[in-house]
């Protein structure tokens, strides 16, 4: 992928005028292939370099952002096919619809929901993001007002849908400032849709009759009006034939370079299934296989929760653990004589240790140290999770501040430290050695006494 | 530009694997490609869905939501399976013996066999026993319903590194299959199985869970270690993992807070039924993705989402 830095030197003048900042052409080629230097540096490249290098360096699927402020979704850039083979990037937009022709009931339920369903995770804030706007009968005026009512209540990423290319010139005009995404140029309306979306530079979805090709024809008359920002909607609504099309999609921009399809796509779950539960299916199915933005007809809490966890689990970076914080965690209203639990701070096991603990009912401390996100077990055996460390951490926590005994409960798996961390913590203190497993917890600590 | 999709290129092919025995048996595995990807070879067998019973009465740990559509077969782990198979359609039981375990009822061997085989007898679907990953006692547990189970070619399950000697054992003595578990990795599901090989068990008996992590708990690990699996075996040769891949899906999900919040607990998660229900159809639907040939269900409206989906995938 991309070209190497012997590739981009040959295209380079060689004269080793050092004028970019480092002293010779191979190394600034160098710099190039690994995204460290811009190639505008070089005042002598010429044109025909630029060209080619500006083509080939680009990124295979091109990243674009919809919307503004905090709710500004940047979707694209994606550069693997499998999570595992790096990682992916910039997590889907969900959208919720509304339509011109809904009762106004519906969309301020639809508007309360969307700002009120917010989770904190890992310290994330785990939300929808968009709002479809759909227009139903070809009216300006009713459209623009709706966006509006929408936009001031949530401050939402827009997705314009309509058939009508007079409905999305004059909402791309009057919302440009918002960078709407226009939906959709078909082959009936590309050169009018294109138009709006060029003047207003807002990013516009290409949507296909149903299969690649006629998508891949509109991408380029898209891209021949130098439209930059596309999506691509092939129009196919058959859950099966999507997943092998959004299959090929990424492939033939990621394998193969093929620029018509590098374009990130857009899911309509809402036309893809029966009820709001098979939506979920749909949606979850292309969260995880190359979505990048969902539409969902309704976004009730107990559809969205589990499709914001899915999401967040698998654009989590394998390279890196997710990591909870270090510090004090009361669970279930502990006060001086509650019992403390001291843990690594692995997200895993912080969720799992915590969910057992509040399981458990039984009002209790627990205590989160930083071991740069490894697991009990392996932060023990690097070193990381020992009696000094644990003992330091606890001394310098504040607890000891918090409650009245000198007991500390330690996984079952670090028994090990115990008697050092008896030592570092001090005359009087004891550590009790808890179980191996977070589900024997609540056992535990019903016959805990501290 | 005329477009011509890209190929992925398959050198090898999951194994067929038989459960059960009967009209009712069951054939998983056998595809060349990655999972659902009928548009680019033959996936002869869809993933199946097994619903699963507990050999004690749940009710102190599940969540209401759960235990509703069972209420009346709970305590009883004979009829609660007829009722999967009769009134849900289920293709696979899966008994999970919870009443085994040394760090809660510990009951004994001798009754933990005695309620699967009960469970055994009262369905005609193929059966795997899921124990409780205590080594000694599902050993135990195992060897007995290995021998009282005889000629139904049922599925042990969990067989991991510090018990596949006695448990692959039980199985090669008795005809039953296996289940190789091991920690979310794919080099130690490939060492589990050569041992397992070595020990004379029958690839085309084999089955690999390489263990589950639910919605929000880790299910990123499963997916990618799946998906890793699934290109060892399809696109690298690797002959060693080319076996049908089980998740025991609703045992994670519904253990999590999350899917056992009332809604007076947490309004701001929505209705704590259909919660649940997502949870689990989810977490299914995402590792079934990744390549999970079976997915261990339990809630009745999840299963039915997901063999719908499954039906629509095929």
């Amino acid at each position: 992928m991309g070209l190497t830095g012997i590739q981009i030197f040959k295209l380079l003048p060689k004269t080793n005028c050092g004028e970019c900042g480092v002293p010779t052409c191979l190394a600034f080629a160098m710099n190039l292939a690994a995204g460290k230097a811009e190639l505008d540096k070089c005042p002598y490249v010429s044109a025909e370099a630029k060209d080619k290098l500006a083509s080939e360096s680009a990124p295979p699927i091109r990243p674009l952002i919809i919307g503004t402020g905090d709710y500004a979704v940047k979707v694209g850039g994606e550069t693997v096919l499998f999570r595992h083979e790096k990682t992916f990037v910039n997590p889907p937009g969900l959208a919720v619809m509304v339509s011109t022709n809904e009762d106004a009931a519906s969309v301020d339920g639809k508007i309360d929901r969307f700002k009120k369903a917010q989770y904190d995770r890992v310290g994330l804030n785990l939300r929808a993001e968009m709002f479809a706007i759909k227009d139903v009968g070809g009216k300006a005026d009713a459209f623009c007002a709706l966006a509006q009512k929408v936009s001031d209540a949530t401050g939402a990423a827009l997705i314009f849908i309509s058939d009508s290319a007079e409905v999305l010139s004059a909402a791309a005009d009057k919302f440009k400032d918002k960078k709407p995404l226009l939906c959709a140029a078909s082959a009936a309306n590309v050169e009018a849709v294109g138009a709006a979306a060029k003047a207003a530079g807002c990013p516009v979805v290409a949507k296909g009759d149903g299969s690649l090709e006629s998508t891949i024809a509109l991408s380029e008359k898209l891209v021949a009006m130098e439209i930059k920002d596309i999506v691509l909607d092939t129009g196919t609504r058959g859950l099966k034939e999507a997943f092998a099309e959004q299959t090929m999609i990424r492939r033939a921009a990621l394998k193969d370079r093929f620029r018509p399809l590098g374009f990130p796509t857009l899911i309509m779950a809402n036309e893809m299934a029966d009820g709001l539960m098979e939506e979920a299916l749909v949606a979850a199915t292309f969260i995880a296989k190359y979505g990048a933005i969902i539409v969902m007809s309704d976004l009730q809490p107990h559809v969205l929760f589990p499709l914001l966890l899915e999401r967040l689990n698998i654009y989590t970076d394998p390279q890196r653990p997710m990591t909870a914080e270090q510090g004090i965690y009361p669970i279930n209203n502990p006060d001086e004589n509650s019992p403390v639990l001291v843990t690594c701070n692995f997200s895993l096991t912080y969720f799992i240790v915590s969910g057992e603990v509040e399981g458990s009912r039984v009002p209790s401390w627990l205590l989160v140290q930083d071991t740069e996100g490894l697991s009990v077990m392996t932060a023990w055996a690097a070193g990381k999770f020992s009696g000094e460390s644990v003992g330091t951490f606890i001394n310098k926590s504040g607890i000891k501040d918090k409650i009245k005994h000198k007991t500390i409960i330690i996984p079952g798996y670090a028994a090990g430290i115990s008697g050092e961390l008896e030592e570092e913590l001090g005359a009087g203190w004891t550590v009790s050695v808890g179980p191996r497993e977070a589900s024997q917890i609540p056992k535990f600590l019903k016959n805990f006494k501290a | 530009m005329t477009f011509q999709p890209s190929k992925q290129m398959y050198s090898g092919k999951i194994r067929e694997v038989t459960l059960g025995s009967g009209d009712k048996k069951v054939t998983i595995g056998g595809r060349g490609v990655f999972a659902f990807h009928s548009f680019e070879g033959a996936v002869p067998n869809a993933p199946r869905i097994a619903m699963e019973v507990w050999d004690k009465d749940p009710s102190a740990e599940w969540a209401e939501a759960a235990k509703a559509p069972f209420s009346d077969v709970l305590s009883d782990s004979a009829a609660w399976a007829k009722k999967c198979v009769s009134t849900y359609g289920a293709e696979i039981i899966v008994v999970q013996t919870k009443s085994a375990d040394p760090n809660g009822d510990n009951r004994a061997a001798s009754e933990v066999a005695a309620t699967v085989k009960k469970v055994v007898d009262a369905v005609d679907v193929p059966v795997i026993v899921w124990g409780v990953a205590n080594h000694e006692k599902d050993t135990e547990v195992m060897k007995l319903v290995a021998e009282s189970c005889t000629g139904k070619n049922v599925c042990l399950s969990p067989v991991e590194e510090g018990d596949y000697k006695q448990i692959g054992a039980a199985s090669l003595g008795y005809k039953q299959l296996v289940v190789a578990s091991s920690p979310i990795d794919v080099n130690l599901a490939k060492q589990l199985n050569i041992l397992l090989g070595n020990l004379g068990v029958n690839p085309d008996n084999l089955i690999i869970d390489p263990t589950t992590g639910g919605l929000g708990y880790g299910l990123e690990y499963t997916y990618s270690v799946m998906e890793r699996i699934g290109q060892a075996a399809l696109t690298q040769e690797d002959d060693k993992l080319q076996q049908p891949i089980i998740a025991n899906v609703a045992n994670e999900t519904w253990k999590c807070k999350e899917s056992n919040l009332s809604n007076e607990d947490a309004p701001e998660l929505g209705d704590a039924a259909q919660r649940g229900i997502l949870m689990e159809a989810v977490t299914a639907v995402d590792l079934l993705i990744a390549g999970a040939d079976v997915v261990v269900m339990r809630h009745p409206e999840a299963v039915k989402l997901v063999k719908n989906y499954i039906a629509k995938m095929m």
